[in-house]
């Protein structure tokens, strides 16, 4: 809401500058967001006449003037305005003025003298274009300072209105605010009703009294609709931002913006019979003032006749039934709608108007008859006309009701945390226009028609808070009881395990979760998605089940870049349709880590040769993750990965995530360069850990063994070492892989797998025949049942 | 015994001469080996009376002693000479960098949660989480949005399709709900609740998308909820943590009348800097406000027992101002060149 310091002075006047008008304003919740001086700063700028314009001696654009400026003889000032001409009345700045820093003084141009300088609007601050000199009315008094005669010493404010104080959105409710604030008297312009003149009236029929149950029409006679609007009305209208169009319209716009109702003109010769406000019947349109033909669902309140619907009620206006220069005679329309009749219906349609924003948040319910009196008497006076009776059809028991409300200081103190006197309490009250009584200890208040967001106590406390100040609450230290927070030592937090990865040089990145529907097919084997049914754009359609097609973007992202070394990990929510998912039904919605290594092993260096990643380097970043816990690791096919080289990842027999290979397709579809290996683990698994135990250390010396096994090809290492293990002794301490051999001298299709087995007794020196018989055991196991031989 | 002096003193230069270990134990055994001179000395002592023999013997185990005592310099000089030259061979470049492993970093934003949730850990604030995809209910109605709110249009929020009121979450303050709810199971069979003091950091989402609004975005969602917790109370939790989170005790901090349909009352918190690139300028930065009795209800507290407060902040423009970068894009674009300037 825009609007200009003196319309609102003209109602109260704190002593109180600009700046500091706006800061009230900001801290009492209607927060200024702009505030600006409708010209810029100048001084000795006054209104002139060029007497004669000759041209410039030496110069082709220049002429040169005698202005009278009101002083005792003629000025003469050189000129390049194109408009330059004699007779017209202009700005002339002064010698010795001060055009926003910048000094006038006589000078010389091209020869001849100049006392002054004649001003466009943009030089004065007053537009941002201007074209030539700012050509005044005829009628300008000449040497009138230009600021007195033009109202420039006035500011204009833009507040923007949280939605709970539609009473605002007028002058005179943002006077009433100011008047509460600072306890300056206010005084808002008289409207008196005005007599009738003749007895023509319109019947009013409310046909949905819910949503319309107060509806003020009159008849105006024989206005001249081509009548000029006064320069102080366009003044203020334009001050608001609002464009005069003619007078009749600027009246109602003039009054919604004083009072805050808004109104209506009908051509009065363009309706036929009573006045219907009603909701639509089927297929029913209207030509809106826009242009625009709507068919009103079935919930949007219209105005109508006994012929047709006219315009949507609180909304806007139909053309054909609007007053245009033409128009003679007048229905005007004071009425009002309810909020819930309102909100959301002009969006529906894909516009908003001054009106709608008004009735949606509530506009004072008790107006409609003041606002209709007040426009009566302005057409009067402007377009001329004869007024007939106000006919004003109310519903009173669906109007809004102003319930009182009970207010008890000892929860003022306890939800803000002052002390107030009931006195001061009162005070406040008072000014802010709320009917109070004492009721002991308590307050029963009961708002004014146009207060929409007082309802409940906590609606006074907030009150009472802004009118106390927010600044004046005290900031305390809160006391509470203290007692620790629950740390498991057999958990670790999200941040710990971001840490963890971060440590294993993985940078950390937050992808979008609405992704490109391809990535789940090409990544996850995802037919069937979670969809938005209103996506910002396709390629943020449908909800991730997995975050690697994010990071395998990342790798495209920084290789276009020149970064071809890509290691990234994420931790976010994935989403998939699940009956059994919880806590929102359908959905399963688990977060999940995922990382993704690409490029060079190693960052370039000197000491080693380098190589690109493989799986092993990422098998061993996610086996550090777990750490102490062991994962699983089983070959298993994934959309996503070579088939050849990824597994799903197991943590005590439940699978826990995947890690693998990219697949070749989707290296070369996504122009990878080289296949980046990735992983993606609930993030709970991550985050369960274990306390240590201890176990008593040997005095008594180890011994190692060495087993080589060969088998085929396909035997795993994870299964014969877990074959070893089932059946080893208890003086095995454990059986650790450290070779893996294949070529000469091992029979082609199969491998061998050396283990190391270290074998210790706490409590004595172990004999070689134990040792031996242990040895036995295994290899006697290894040949038996997992198909080894002993390597030669 | 001129003899005796000469050959220690010609032991001792063929000593200094021996170049290396081997040459010196060859010029040792001239001297000392079996048919070394003094041992032919030694030898030769048998032939003299047992006075002369006396004398003769002190004198030669004198040389003897004193060849000795060369030998075993040289050595040590020899042994000396080696080890330098060996440490000599061995001497790295050390400006040559550290092989091994970098290291990578966390996302900016999430360095900000690291710090929120470490300040609001150490005046007892828990971390609670919530689903991203959420009801209409948990995300407007509970928190007392109503039916025909301008919010819950298709406009501002994104909505699954098929899905019936089921929507990405539009902010962290349906966790304020599930929180309560969970607080009140947890103790129900105690006739006092303990305060519930959680913050709840988490992406949110909106239909906005420009150079200062990303669809996805960060909240984090603070609530404390007591038998006598007050306004001021939330005036100094959040002024301690701005000033904390920005260490900055000069920063400005002020609370300003504002609207939110689940508190009352509301403020928006602006600060100021006292310096830098913004100094002076109100920068809005949080929304806050007592927790309305319609949301408290919705968590199954009762609000004339308990009172709290709610606020909710943004971690991306928290990121922004402390570490000055100037477009919110940045953070979602997965570029290593920005992210590596926060490890």
């Amino acid at each position: 809401m825009q609007f200009s310091e003196l319309w609102l002075r003209s109602f109260v006047s704190p002593d109180l500058d600009s700046d500091a008008l706006g800061h009230l304003l900001t801290m009492a919740g209607l927060e200024v967001e702009e505030q600006d001086g409708v010209a810029a700063q100048f001084s000795k700028v006054v209104v002139a006449q060029i007497v004669e314009a000759e041209k410039h001696p030496n110069a082709d654009k220049l002429r040169v003037c005698k202005v009278d400026a009101g002083q005792d003889e003629l000025l003469q000032i050189v000129c390049g305005a194109p408009n330059a001409a004699a007779g017209i009345k202009i700005p002339c700045a002064l010698v010795g003025a001060d055009l926003a820093g910048f000094g006038i003084k006589a000078a010389k141009l091209r020869g001849v003298e100049s006392f002054g300088m004649l001003c466009s609007a943009k030089e004065l601050g007053i537009s941002e274009e201007s074209n030539g000199l700012l050509v005044l009315p005829e009628d300008a008094p000449v040497g009138t300072d230009l600021r007195e005669y033009l109202d420039l010493n006035d500011t204009l404010f833009t507040i923007k209105l949280t939605p709970n104080r539609a009473d605002c959105l007028s002058l005179t409710g943002i006077a009433r605010e100011v008047a509460a604030l600072t306890g300056k008297p206010l005084s808002l312009p008289a409207s008196e009703p005005v007599a009738p003149a003749h007895d023509a009236v319109r019947a009013i029929v409310l046909d949905a009294p819910e949503a319309c149950p107060r509806y003020a029409g009159r008849i105006i006679r024989g206005v001249d609709a081509k009548a000029a609007t006064p320069d102080w009305m366009k003044q203020r209208l334009a001050r608001s931002g609002v464009r005069s169009i003619s007078a009749l319209v600027d009246v109602t716009n003039y009054v919604m913006l004083e009072l805050g109702q808004p109104l209506h003109a009908f051509d009065e010769a363009k309706l036929n019979g009573a006045i219907h406000v009603r909701f639509p019947t089927a297929g029913e349109q209207v030509l809106l003032l826009n242009g625009q033909t709507v068919t009103p669902a079935a919930d949007t309140l219209l105005i109508a006749d006994e012929s047709r619907a006219l315009a949507l009620a609180g909304i806007m206006g139909g053309e054909e039934s609007g007053i245009t220069l033409e128009t003679t005679d007048l229905f005007l329309e004071s009425a009002f709608f309810a909020p819930d009749a309102i909100a959301g219906r002009a969006r529906a349609y894909g516009f908003s108007s001054d009106a709608s924003y008004r009735f949606e948040r509530g506009v004072d319910f008790a107006l409609a008859g003041q606002a209709i009196e007040r426009a009566t008497r302005l057409i009067l006076d402007i377009c001329g006309g004869s007024a007939g009776p106000v006919n004003e059809v109310v519903d009173a028991a669906k109007l809004p009701a102003r319930a009182p409300i009970r207010l008890r200081a000892a929860r003022v103190r306890r939800v803000l945390g002052i002390q107030l006197t009931a006195d001061h309490v009162a005070e406040m009250f008072t000014r802010l226009n709320l009917q109070v009584a004492r009721d002991g200890e308590d307050f029963v208040v009961t708002p004014p028609s146009y207060r929409f967001d007082l309802e409940i106590e906590e609606d006074l406390i907030e009150e009472i808070a802004r009118l106390h100040g927010y600044d004046n609450i005290p900031t305390v230290a809160p006391k509470g009881p203290i007692s620790m927070l629950p740390r498991p030592e057999s958990r670790r937090d999200t941040m710990t395990v971001r840490r963890l990865i971060a440590g294993r040089e993985y940078q950390e990145v937050i992808n979008f979760a609405f992704v490109e529907e391809a990535w789940e097919k090409d990544f996850s084997g995802n037919a069937d998605p979670v969809r938005l049914a209103n996506p910002i754009a396709s390629q943020m359609s449908v909800m991730r089940s997995s975050l690697i097609g994010g990071l395998v973007s990342n790798v495209v992202t920084n290789r276009k870049r020149q970064t071809n070394r890509v290691r990234v990990f994420e931790i976010g929510r994935c989403f998939a349709k699940d009956a059994a998912g919880k806590p929102v039904e359908g959905y399963h919605q688990p977060l999940r880590v995922a990382a993704l290594a690409a490029g060079l092993a190693k960052a370039e260096q000197w000491g080693e040769s380098n190589r690109n990643v493989d799986f092993f380097d990422v098998k061993a970043d996610l086996e550090a993750l777990l750490f102490p816990r062991v994962a699983e690791f089983e070959r298993a096919t994934h959309p996503a990965l070579h088939p050849g080289r990824s597994a799903r990842v197991l943590l005590d027999g439940r699978e826990i995530g995947f890690i693998g290979e990219l697949h070749p397709i989707w290296v070369q579809r996504y122009e990878l360069g080289t296949a980046p290996v990735v992983f993606e683990i609930e993030l709970e698994a991550l985050l369960g850990t274990v306390t240590p135990a201890y176990r008593e250390l040997s005095r008594f010396p180890a011994v190692t063994r060495d087993l080589a096994l060969v088998v085929e090809q396909n035997v795993t290492a994870a299964s014969l070492l877990k074959g070893l293990q089932q059946v080893a002794p208890v003086i095995v301490q454990r059986i650790e892989l450290f070779d893996q051999y294949q070529g000469k001298g091992i029979e082609p299709n199969r491998k061998s797998l050396a283990f190391r087995v270290v074998m210790q007794e706490t409590q004595r020196t172990l004999e070689d025949a134990e040792v031996d018989a242990a040895m036995t055991a295994l290899t006697r196991h290894a040949e038996d049942n997992l198909g080894a031989k002993l390597r030669a | 015994m001129d003899q005796l002096d000469q050959l220690v003193a010609q032991a001792g230069v063929d000593f200094a001469a021996a170049a290396d270990g081997a040459a010196l134990e060859a010029a040792k055994a001239r001297y000392l080996g079996k048919g070394g001179s003094l041992t032919e000395l030694l030898k030769g002592l048998g032939k003299l009376d047992p006075e002369a023999r006396k004398t003769a013997g002190a004198e030669i185990n004198k040389a003897k002693a004193a060849i000795e005592a060369q030998l075993n310099a040289r050595r040590d000089a020899l042994q000396q000479a080696a080890l330098e030259a060996q440490l000599a061979a061995e001497a790295l470049d050390v400006t040559l960098p550290g092989r091994g492993a970098g290291i990578g970093g966390l996302h900016p934003v999430v360095r900000t949660l690291e710090r929120v949730e470490q300040l609001f850990r150490s005046i007892g604030f828990d971390v609670a989480e919530g689903p991203e995809i959420e009801t209409d209910f948990y995300n407007f109605t509970a928190l007392n949005t109503p039916a025909n709110h301008p919010a819950r249009s298709m406009h501002d929020t994104f909505y699954l399709e098929n899905g019936e009121g089921v929507l990405l979450r539009t902010h962290t303050s349906p966790v304020q709900i599930r929180a309560m709810q969970a607080h009140v199971e947890a103790y129900k069979d105690r006739d006092t609740m303990p305060e519930l003091r959680v913050i709840a950091p988490g992406r949110v989402y909106r239909v906005d998308s420009d150079a200062t609004h990303s669809p996805m975005f960060h909240q984090v969602e603070g609530l404390w909820v007591g038998e006598s917790v007050s306004f001021a109370d939330l005036k100094g939790v959040v002024a301690d943590f701005l000033r904390s989170f920005f260490e900055s005790d000069d920063l400005q901090v002020r609370f300003r009348p504002s609207f939110f349909p689940f508190t009352e009352p509301s403020a928006e918190i602006d600060v100021a800097f006292m310096s830098g690139a913004l100094k002076g300028r109100w920068l809005e930065i949080a929304g806050c406000g007592m927790m309305h009795p319609n949301v408290l209800r919705s968590g199954g507290i009762d609000p004339e027992r308990y009172t709290g407060f709610a606020f909710g902040m943004g971690p991306d423009r928290l990121t922004m101002l402390r570490y000055g970068v100037n477009d919110l894009r940045l953070f979602f674009e997965g570029d290593l060149r920005f992210l590596g300037q926060f490890r």
